[in-house]
């Protein structure tokens, strides 16, 4: 275990650089020609672009969410960029050989594995660079399988009745008003497709990375998961350093047919803005999974430590009957960082079970609010939740909050919720101080500890990365 | 090995310490007693540097060195140790693991050899003989869910761990039984040693009977009223602490 406490390394957040690349951009504002702009480069089919404008249509009737407990200036919607792409030498890349070296580099510097003979050992990875896919790796070896790996804007052309029979099926496109934007606007993200039981043999992963200073980033991203088919996916991203903020709305659908398993996991760590405030990403995200099939199951791990602002709730529809739903969150703020997180566990199908287990660690002058839903519907005999809902406040001007809402139509229905908050004050530190071990240390010892029931849901690397995350993010908050 | 010189410290502008002289040397058992709030447990939570407290004046040589220099972990890499009396309960970190975190810091500062998980286990096996622990609270997270005798019995095998040269107790019989308090007191002095040094800070005499101490001092106001043999702590238990303060008041002292 002590490893981990040894890999401090600097404060400031070190994925902040912007890579010098020529981009193909679209001049900043949303239109109908925006849109239509973004389907004809992407040589979009009719009913694509068709989905788009309705959302677009919709989006316009529709007011920004404000009952989330965050403040931030509203993004001005006409100034953002809605595609940009790194600029390709040719159109299709036949290897990664051809992509652009300077890219090449600053995934290399990201740490982000492109080529496959240098790849972590079985995760293959889709990075995504603002608006496009620049490359997935070990496609011909999960293809031999008939699992389906690719970016989005691929998906649509080679699988096209995969994308309509499934996209907007999760989270239709007037769900909300930034799942509304980005049906409208999206422009990559990845799709994955596991046929009937198919047990993927590799994670998969994709990597999103923000570069452009006026670019949105809108991704989206489907998993299916065919009867009996089981997956494991995993989420990184990070941006550079800007002093505005930047704006991601990214939409995640998940489909779980009969006995599938989806298991999401997701370290973001997107730029959070500096110690005052200033600039961030505002990251504005809509992620649902359908536990559709009878005994399917949709687990989610989350560690957020990035973004000025997080809106995310990661959630659950529990359709099949003893299907299982499952929400493992870490987030932390500092600073002026301000996140409202959770998920819902909306319980429709028999005897369906979800367990929420949620982690706030605040420090700074930040403010930390987990937002929770379980709703059991009439149908759902024999539903059970259970939610965890702790806090941790690392000095005197960070806030942490809860809410939970529970909303039960059954009665044969076992909801279960116990919340704590706890403080890491100047006793706890110096006991630790008091054994030989350094306040820095101390800290990050107590946090991992604080958070053991969520990092064992991770993959290993994950958790690892996880961890040193947390002890860089906390790095010069206990004075 | 501490030499404590009209120390005066305060804490929220509120002075406790108001004028401490203090001599211990290698091989030596002090006890501080007192009736509530005199300042006793203050005095040890100076020594160790709790960050609540602000020295305001005097000195403390720590081996001839000034103990303010150095941060609270590094006196604790330094050798001394504090037996706290209300250990604090750490969810999720397992007693082992903070246990070995501990042992290689200090390891490492004396240019020791680390110990790995598996040789620490075979460590900590003969340690917790001493104090007539249970396996099973190695594994379980630090101190959560201990009772108060747990917790205690918990201090002193992090003390048999970490050898200390100057181990401060403070109230280490505060929530133990009569059995696990002579458990814990012959572990102690099976630790002392010609060159280490004790500070024994309680209320109650009683612990003295096991741990016996060369001089007692009896603190009170934020000053060392009266300093004698250990025949002191005798006379405390039969007498109370009223008849030293009185008799410091009479006397006029500082």
């Amino acid at each position: 275990m002590t490893s981990t406490f040894n890999v401090v390394t600097s404060q400031e957040y070190k994925y902040g650089f912007v890579t010098d690349i020529e981009a193909d951009s679209v001049a900043p504002g949303l239109s109908e020609e925006v849109i239509r702009f973004i389907s004809a480069k992407k040589g979009e089919p009719d009913w694509l672009l068709e989905f788009r404008l309705k959302a677009y249509r919709h989006w316009l009737t529709m007011a920004e969410p404000e009952w989330a407990k965050v403040e931030y200036p509203k993004p001005d919607f006409q100034k953002i960029v809605y595609y940009s792409a790194p600029k390709p030498k040719k159109p299709q890349y036949a290897s990664m050989d051809e992509v652009d070296p300077e890219l090449r580099r600053t995934f290399e510097k990201l740490g982000v594995p492109i080529h496959e003979q240098e790849a972590l050992a079985g995760v293959a990875v889709d990075v995504v660079f603002d608006s496009v896919s620049v490359t997935t790796t070990y496609r011909e070896k999960l293809a031999a399988v008939g699992i389906i790996f690719c970016s989005f804007s691929e998906a649509v052309k080679s699988h096209p009745d995969l994308v309509k029979q499934y996209l907007g099926s999760v989270v239709p496109s007037s769900d909300n008003f930034y799942a509304a934007l980005n049906s409208a606007v999206f422009t990559d993200g990845s799709f994955v497709f596991i046929p009937k039981g198919v047990a993927c043999p590799m994670d998969l992963s994709t990597y999103f990375r923000i570069n452009n200073k006026e670019s949105g980033q809108f991704e989206r991203t489907l998993i299916v998961a065919e009867e009996g088919a089981s997956v494991s996916y995993l989420e990184g991203c990070t941006a550079p350093q800007f002093d505005t903020n930047q704006l991601h709305a990214a939409v995640v659908e998940l489909v779980a047919l009969d006995r599938a398993s989806i298991k999401y996991s997701t370290v973001q760590n997107w730029y959070a803005g500096d110690k005052d405030g200033k600039g961030g990403i505002f990251n504005f995200v809509t992620k649902r999974g359908l536990c559709k099939g009878k005994a399917s199951h949709i687990s989610w791990t989350q560690v957020e430590t990035g973004s000025a602002i997080t809106w995310k709730y990661p959630s659950c529809v529990l359709l099949g009957d003893d299907s299982i739903g499952e929400f493992y969150s870490v987030a932390l703020t500092n600073h002026k960082q301000q996140a409202d997180t959770g998920t819902k566990m909306i319980h429709i199908g028999r005897n369906t079970k979800s367990t929420i287990v949620s982690k706030g660690i605040s420090a700074g002058d930040s403010s930390n609010s987990y937002r929770g839903l379980v709703k059991v519907q009439p149908k759902a005999e024999g539903a059970r939740n259970f939610s965890q809902c702790d806090s941790m406040l690392i000095g005197q001007s960070c806030s942490a909050s809860t809410f939970p809402y529970i909303e039960v139509q059954n009665r044969s229905a076992r909801v279960e919720h116990e919340a704590t908050t706890s403080k890491i004050g100047e006793e706890q530190l110096l006991y630790f101080q008091q054994r030989g071990i350094p306040a820095e240390e101390a800290i990050s010892m107590i946090i991992n500890g604080f958070c053991k029931d969520v990092f064992r849901e991770l993959p290993m690397e994950f958790a690892v990365e996880a961890t040193r995350l947390l002890s860089l993010k906390l790095e010069g908050s206990v004075g | 090995m501490l030499s404590i010189r009209n120390l005066t410290a305060s804490i929220n502008g509120t002075p406790v310490l108001k004028g401490i002289d203090l001599e211990i040397k290698a091989g030596e058992i002090h006890a501080i007693m007192g009736p509530n709030g005199s300042g006793k447990s203050t005095l040890g939570k100076v020594l160790v540097g709790h960050p609540a407290y602000e020295v305001t004046g005097g000195e403390v040589l720590y081996e001839g060195r000034n103990l303010f220099e150095l941060a609270a972990d590094e006196r604790a890499r330094a050798g001394i140790f504090m037996g706290f009396q209300h250990p604090i309960e750490v969810p999720g970190v397992s007693n082992a693991a903070f246990l070995r975190l501990a042992y290689n810091k200090k390891a490492e500062a004396e240019g020791r050899d680390e110990l790995d998980p598996l040789e620490f286990d075979d460590f900590i096996h003969e340690k917790i003989k001493l104090v007539s622990m249970k396996e099973e609270f190695l594994d379980r997270s630090l101190n959560e869910g201990f009772s108060g005798g747990e917790k205690k019995r918990n201090e002193i095998l992090q003390m048999a761990v970490l050898e200390p040269k100057l181990a401060i107790l403070d109230e280490l019989d505060s929530g133990l039984d009569i059995d696990a308090l002579r458990v814990l007191g012959d572990a102690v002095n099976k630790l002392q040693r010609p060159d280490r040094a004790l500070l024994i800070i309680t209320h109650f005499p009683r612990i003295l009977e096991t741990i016996q101490p060369q001089f007692v001092h009896v603190l009170s106001g934020g000053r060392i009223l009266k300093s004698a043999g250990k025949e002191l702590a005798t006379e405390l238990e039969d007498r109370g602490y009223d008849w030293v303060l009185e008799e410091a008041a009479a006397g006029g002292a500082r």
